[in-house]
């Protein structure tokens, strides 16, 4: 298995397609919390189930002041397709040109198979790795683990401040 | 190992008794296919144990690939606050196939509750709080897909035909007696 980035470590920048013309980068989500989640291929029966289940709990995610982005290798057509699919709403994005650098940089590719690892990132709002965490290929991580570590993280700055 | 993190309580619903050897717990979607089949196999694990076994289920709709999962919930929901949980549940999973909510009405009438205390507590999503905290602690618990079993507060990673269910539920009888 793969060796992925552990906490502490500054999370690689990247910019990659969100849809066939419109890209996304890391950085702008500075200041907010991410969820990186890493998955093999659209379509798969396992990685189907992880992308639904996290699409069902993505009002949780953002209740604790994260959003979630997909990664897989597939192509911004192939994410379209899924997503819509599976009437996802969140961004799937495309780690296709060069294929699996991002992936790569962030110790979650495979190369026997070409395809990025389950692995799961929480990138904090300072743009470090607060969370990390990889899962066999063919299981489920769930979302357990991700909501625990949330928890554990300090309560995000909210635009209410008590005068 | 998943551990069950919500305990089974009075808000639950239970068939069986208190003193059982063995609780099952299991998230299930009225809509998933998966989950029409494990009913029976439920319920045969049911007639086989007896009292030494009681099953509990909470709600798991995945609603964004099965739009009438949660309606459906909130249906047996409703059901349960007439004291009819279980018949309205069996109910849907017989007749899975033909899901909709012209057939939620339909097991309504079946089984002489207010259709038009149905479709209120619909249209007020009275019961859509409980649902949904069923789905965030199974979430919690680790639950990824349906149908997951808990097997006496532990997660059931094997499948769920006859045989696979009663062998699990075999270990756990040796453990407890």
């Amino acid at each position: 298995m793969p060796t992925i980035l552990s906490p502490g470590t500054t999370a690689p920048d990247f910019t990659l397609n969100a849809t066939p013309d419109q890209k996304l980068s890391l950085s702008e989500f500075r200041g907010r919390r991410v969820i990186l989640a890493f998955y093999p291929a659209d379509w798969s029966p396992v990685c189907g189930d992880q992308m639904s289940l996290y699409n069902h709990v993505l009002a949780e995610f953002r209740k604790k002041g994260a959003e979630l982005v997909g990664i897989s290798v597939d192509g911004a057509w192939c994410h379209q397709a899924f997503a819509h699919d599976r009437n996802l709403h969140f961004p799937l994005l495309s780690d296709f040109e060069p294929k699996g650098a991002v992936s790569r940089a962030y110790g979650a590719y495979q190369d026997n198979v070409g395809e990025s690892a389950r692995a799961l990132f929480i990138v904090d709002e300072q743009g470090k790795i607060a969370w990390s965490f990889l899962s066999p290929v063919g299981i489920n991580p769930g979302a357990d683990g991700i909501l625990d570590a949330l928890d554990m993280m300090p309560a995000p700055e909210t635009t209410n401040v008590a005068t | 190992m998943s551990q069950l993190r919500v305990p089974v309580s009075a808000r639950d619903h239970i068939r069986g008794g208190n003193d059982a050897d063995v609780t099952l717990v299991e998230y299930g979607d009225y809509q998933c296919p998966y989950c029409a089949m494990a009913n029976p196999i439920v319920g045969l694990m049911e007639r086989q144990y007896g009292r030494a076994l009681r099953v509990v289920f909470r709600h798991f709709p995945m609603e964004e690939v099965h739009p009438l999962a949660l309606t459906a919930a909130e249906a047996a929901e409703y059901a349960g606050d007439n004291g009819v949980f279980w018949e309205m549940h069996d109910a849907i999973y017989a007749n899975q196939p033909r899901l909709g909510v012209p057939l939620l009405f339909a097991i309504a009438g079946t089984l002489k509750l207010s259709q038009i205390g149905l479709r209120d507590s619909l249209a007020s999503f009275l019961h859509a709080e409980r649902v949904r905290s069923d789905f965030l602690g199974g979430v919690r618990s680790g639950v990824n897909g349906t149908p997951t079993f808990f097997i006496n507060g532990v997660r059931h990673d094997g499948g769920f035909s006859a045989s696979e269910l009663s062998a699990a539920l075999e270990q756990q009888l040796t453990v407890t007696r």
